[in-house]
C-alpha cells in the first residue's frame, strides 16, 4: 500500500529530532527544580529539626534557630492577606458581576495587569513613601503588611474573576427571574460556588507574601529583633519584626562566619513553606474540579 | 397563599452599603497604580526638578553617590548592568521557555501536560531570595570551577538565575497562546500531511505569534524588575561589563543596596527613588505593550 | 389608556440589538387571567418581548428599547422596586435550569429573598408549589438532594415550581417544552389548564398546536412585527385577519 518513501522517512526523522530537542529543553528547565531542592536539603540536613524552628537566632545569628523570623513571616502573611482578600474579591465581583465590558473595565483590567508587573523594589519604595512616611505608620509590621497586600492584590483579583466567571450565566438569570437582587444572587449562588477558585488564588498569594524580601526590607522588617521564644504574640502591629526571607538574605550576605548549614536550613524552611502552600493550592484546585454542583 | 412579607429595611440598607463598597474596591486597582507612581514620584520629585542632571544620569558610568568631594549620579553602568543580565537571561529563557511551551502544548498527553504544568508552577513559586541564595552558593561554585575566576558572582550567574526565574512566565503564557489557536488549524494542516514540526513552525507559531510575543515581553518585564536574586548573584561592581564573567550591579539591586544607608530625603535617597520611577516606567511600558499586542489578537 | 381588564399593555415597543431591529413597534394587550399564546418562527422577537416585560432585557449589552409597557397599571420603566416586578411575573425559560442548591432551597429561594423567614410557611409554600408543578410525588423524599441532578423534564417542572413560589400574577412560559419529552409536556399542560382561571398566562411557543390547545387568544409575531392578535378560533380558522397568519399556521412557511 503506502510504502515509506525516502521523503516520508526523512520527515519522520525530523519529527523525532524535534521531539527530542524539545524534550531536552523541557528537562533542562524541570531538572533544576529537583536538583536545587535536593542540594539545599542535603546541605541543610544537619541542622533541620523542630528545635531549629522554635529557637531564636543566637550569637549574632551564627547559631540557634529561626523562630523570630518564622513568626514574623506568619504575621506579615496573615495581615497582608486579611487586607488584600476582601478588597480583591470585591473588586473582582465588581468587574464580573456589576459591569459590562466597557472602557472602565478595560482600564481597570489594564491597571490590574500593570500592578501585577510592578517590580518588587518599586513596591518597597511605594510602601516607604505611602505607608511609612505619608500615613505616618513608621517602619512597622503594619506598613510592611500593607505593602505586601498591594503586591498580592492583582493575583487575587484575577483568580477571583476566573472563579466567578466559571459559574454559568443561566444560574444568575434564573435568580433574577424570581426577583432576587444582584447582590442576593451573588451572595447565595455565585459566591458559594466560587469559593474554591478564590481559595486557590489566596493560597498562592500566601507563598508569594512569605517569599518576598524587597517590599518588606524598608517598611518594617529588620535584621534582628529580640523576642521571647514560643510566644505567638511577641510582635506588635506598630513595632518591627524579622522575617524568614529577610533572614536568609541577612545571614547569607551580611553576617560573616555563619556555619554553612544555617543559611541552607533557612532556605529549606522558606522553600518548604512556599512549596507546601503551593502544593496545597494545587490540591484544592484538583479537588474542586470533581465536586462541581452542576 | 399568605402574602410574602417585605424585605426588612435594614437588609436593604446593608445591601446598598455593600454595593457601594464593591464599586470602590472595583476602582481600587486604578487607584493603586496611580498611587504607586504618585508616591514614588513624590519622594524623588524635589531633586528631580532641582539639581538632577539627566545627561549625567543616563550617559555617565560614574556612580559615586556617597563621595565626600565629588558626588556623581551617573547610572549608565547600572543601566548596562540591568541590560546585560536581562539580555543573557532572555537569550536563555526565550528559546527554552518557548520550546517547553511548544513541547507541553503539542507533544504531551493530558497527564504529562498536567505534571509539567505543575512543575513549572512550582518553579515559579520559588522566592527570589532563595534564587539569590542559589546563585550565591551553587552557581558561584560552578562558575569558579568551570571558568577559574576568583569569584563567581557576575553577569553569567545572574543571567542564568534570572533565566530560570523568567522561564515559567514564558512557558505559561506561551502555552496559553498555543492553546488558543483553534483546533481547526491543526486538523487542516494534518489533513495536508505535514509533520508535527512543520505544523508548529509554519502554522501554529505564526497564528500564536502575538501571544508568544506577549509572553516574551512579560518575561523581559520580570527580568528587569527582579531585585533580590540579582542583588545576591551579580556581585557589587558598578561598571559596564565587558564580558559575561564581569561583576555588575543592576538598577534594582542598587536601590536595595543603598536605600538603607541614604538619609531620608537626601539627594542620594531621592535619586534612588528616581531610579524607581525609571523602573516603574519601563515595566509599565512593557506591560502596556504586551496587553495591546494580546488585545490585537482578540480583534484579529 | 390603562383599563382594569388589561394586565399588560404594550404600546409602540421597539427593540434594537446592535443595530438590528428585533421588535418593531409592537402594540399588544394581555387581559387579566387569560391564556395568551404567542406564536411565530424563530428569531421573531418572542423571547425579547418576554424579557422586556420583566425587564431582564436591561442586562443585555448593546440594546436600545423604546415604547411603553404597563404591567397592572404601572409603567415598568419608572419602577423603583425591580425585584417586586419580577416577583409579579413568573418566568419559565426554554432550557431548564436547576439552581445548584437542594430541591427544597430551589423552591424556597424566591420567598426567602423576598424576606420570608418563618420556616413552617416556607415548608408549606415549597410543598404547595411542587404539587402545583406536578413534581411533589417524585421528589418529596429527597428534597435535600441537588436540584441540578434531576432529569431535564424534572428540572423544567422545578423551574415552574420556582416560578410559582413567589405568587406571580403573570406566568410567562418561553417554549418550555423544547428540552423535555412529550409526556412531561402533557403533564405541564394539564398544570397550566388547572391554573388558567387564577393567573394570567403568556405562552410563547413554536408548537402551533400547543397554542391551539391552551390559548384563549393568540398573537402571531413575525420578524419583530405583530402581524395579528385575536381569539384562538379566529387565528386558526380559514379566515384570519392576515394572510401570513394563515400560511404560518398551516406550516406553509416555518
Amino acid at each position: 500500500m503506502f510504502q515509506a518513501t525516502r521523503f516520508s522517512r526523512r520527515k519522520r526523522r525530523y519529527e523525532l529530532l524535534a521531539r527530542a530537542v524539545l524534550f531536552l529543553m523541557t528537562l533542562l528547565i524541570v531538572a533544576p527544580l529537583v536538583l536545587i531542592v535536593g542540594y539545599l536539603v542535603y546541605q541543610a540536613w544537619p541542622i533541620l529539626s523542630l528545635d531549629f524552628l522554635l529557637t531564636n537566632p543566637r550569637n549574632g545569628m551564627r547559631a540557634g534557630g529561626i523562630w523570630s523570623p518564622l513568626l514574623g513571616t506568619i504575621y506579615l502573611v496573615v495581615i497582608s492577606l486579611l487586607v488584600a482578600t476582601p478588597i480583591g474579591v470585591l473588586a473582582a465581583i465588581f468587574l464580573n458581576e456589576y459591569t459590562r465590558e466597557n472602557w472602565l473595565t478595560r482600564v481597570i483590567n489594564m491597571a490590574v495587569l500593570n500592578l501585577a508587573g510592578v517590580p518588587s523594589i518599586v513596591h518597597a519604595l511605594f510602601g516607604l513613601g505611602a505607608f511609612v512616611l505619608f500615613a505616618g505608620l513608621g517602619k512597622s509590621v503594619l506598613a510592611a503588611s500593607l505593602t505586601l497586600a498591594v503586591m498580592t492584590l492583582p493575583v487575587i483579583i484575577a483568580s477571583t474573576k476566573e472563579a466567578l466567571a466559571a459559574v454559568p450565566v443561566p444560574f444568575r438569570e434564573a435568580c433574577w427571574n424570581v426577583g432576587a437582587t444582584r447582590w442576593q444572587t451573588i451572595w447565595h449562588v455565585v459566591l458559594p460556588n466560587s469559593v474554591g477558585g478564590i481559595l486557590t488564588g489566596v493560597i498562592l498569594q500566601v507563598s508569594r507574601a512569605a517569599g518576598e524580601t524587597a517590599p518588606i526590607m524598608f517598611t518594617g522588617v529588620v535584621f534582628y529583633k529580640a523576642i521571647k521564644e514560643g510566644d505567638p504574640f511577641a510582635y506588635s502591629l506598630f513595632g518591627q519584626c524579622m522575617a524568614l526571607s529577610m533572614h536568609l538574605f541577612t545571614i547569607s550576605t551580611q553576617v560573616p562566619g555563619v556555619p554553612k548549614a544555617l543559611p541552607y536550613g533557612t532556605a529549606v524552611v522558606l522553600l518548604g513553606v512556599v512549596l507546601a502552600v503551593n502544593a496545597l493550592a494545587i490540591l484544592v484546585r484538583l479537588r474542586l474540579r470533581s465536586r462541581r454542583k452542576w | 397563599m399568605p402574602a410574602l412579607p417585605k424585605r426588612p429595611g435594614i437588609e436593604i440598607q446593608a445591601e446598598r452599603a455593600i454595593e457601594a463598597t464593591i464599586r470602590l474596591c472595583g476602582v481600587s486597582a486604578i487607584l493603586f497604580v496611580f498611587g504607586i507612581f504618585f508616591f514614588v514620584f513624590r519622594e524623588g520629585s524635589q531633586f528631580l526638578f532641582h539639581g538632577f542632571k539627566f545627561r549625567e544620569f543616563f550617559f555617565s558610568p560614574e556612580w559615586y553617590p556617597t563621595s565626600q568631594s565629588h558626588v556623581r549620579y551617573g547610572a549608565l553602568a547600572l543601566i548596562a548592568g540591568t541590560a546585560s543580565v536581562t539580555l543573557l537571561a532572555m537569550a536563555l529563557a526565550v528559546p527554552f521557555g518557548l520550546g517547553t511551551a511548544v513541547f507541553i502544548s503539542e507533544f504531551c498527553g493530558p497527564r504529562a501536560k498536567e505534571t509539567l504544568k505543575i512543575t513549572v508552577e512550582l518553579l515559579a513559586a520559588i522566592p527570589s531570595v532563595v534564587w539569590g541564595f542559589v546563585g550565591l552558593t551553587v552557581m558561584n561554585k560552578l562558575i569558579i570551577e568551570l571558568f577559574h575566576t576568583p569569584i563567581g558572582l557576575n553577569v553569567l550567574n545572574g543571567g542564568v538565575i534570572l533565566a530560570l526565574m523568567s522561564v515559567p512566565i514564558i512557558v505559561s503564557i506561551g502555552e496559553d497562546a498555543l492553546k488558543a489557536v483553534p483546533d481547526s488549524y491543526r486538523e487542516a494542516a494534518i489533513a495536508l500531511g505535514v509533520t508535527r514540526w512543520q505544523l508548529i513552525y509554519r502554522v501554529l507559531a505564526p497564528a500564536a505569534r502575538n501571544g508568544l510575543l506577549a509572553a516574551v515581553l512579560l518575561g523581559v518585564g520580570r527580568a528587569v524588575g527582579e531585585t533580590m536574586a540579582v542583588l545576591m548573584a551579580t556581585g557589587h561592581a558598578v561598571k559596564i561589563p565587558t564580558s559575561m564573567l564581569d561583576s555588575v550591579r543592576t538598577l534594582t539591586a542598587t536601590i536595595a543596596a543603598e536605600l538603607g544607608e541614604a538619609a531620608v530625603h537626601s539627594d542620594h535617597y531621592q535619586v534612588l527613588f528616581i531610579i524607581g520611577i525609571l523602573l516603574f516606567t519601563i515595566t509599565f511600558a512593557i506591560n502596556l505593550a504586551a496587553d495591546l499586542i494580546v488585545r490585537g489578537v482578540r480583534r484579529g | 389608556m390603562v383599563t382594569s381588564s388589561n394586565m399588560i399593555e404594550i404600546r409602540g415597543l421597539s427593540v434594537r440589538f446592535a443595530g438590528h431591529e428585533v421588535l418593531k413597534s409592537v402594540n399588544l394587550d394581555v387581559r387579566r387571567n387569560e391564556v395568551l399564546g404567542i406564536i411565530g418562527p424563530a428569531q421573531s422577537g418572542k423571547t425579547t418581548l418576554l424579557k422586556v416585560v420583566n425587564r431582564t432585557i436591561d442586562d443585555t449589552p448593546d440594546v436600545s428599547v423604546t415604547g411603553s409597557v404597563h404591567v397592572d397599571g404601572a409603567d415598568i420603566w419608572k419602577l423603583k422596586d425591580l425585584p417586586a416586578l419580577r416577583r409579579k411575573i413568573g418566568m419559565v425559560a426554554p432550557l431548564p435550569v436547576g439552581l445548584p442548591l437542594s430541591i427544597f432551597d430551589n423552591v424556597a429561594f424566591a420567598p426567602r429573598m423576598a424576606g420570608l423567614r418563618d420556616r413552617h410557611e416556607i415548608e408549606a409554600r415549597v410543598e404547595r408549589c411542587l404539587r402545583k408543578a406536578a413534581l411533589w410525588e417524585e421528589v418529596k423524599d429527597r428534597l435535600d438532594s441537588l436540584g441540578t441532578r434531576l432529569s431535564g423534564g424534572q428540572q423544567q417542572r422545578l423551574t415552574i415550581a420556582r416560578a410559582l413560589s413567589h405568587d406571580p400574577e403573570i406566568l410567562c412560559l418561553d417554549e418550555f417544552s423544547i428540552a423535555i419529552d412529550p409526556v412531561t409536556t402533557m403533564r405541564i399542560e394539564d398544570v397550566l389548564k388547572e391554573m388558567r382561571s387564577q393567573i394570567t398566562i403568556i405562552l410563547v411557543t413554536n408548537l402551533v398546536q400547543q397554542a391551539r390547545r391552551l390559548a384563549d387568544r393568540t398573537a402571531f409575531l413575525l420578524n419583530g412585527e405583530l402581524v395579528e392578535v385575536g381569539s384562538t378560533e379566529e387565528i386558526f380558522s380559514e379566515t384570519p385577519a392576515d394572510q401570513r397568519t394563515f400560511q404560518y399556521v398551516r406550516g406553509i412557511f416555518g
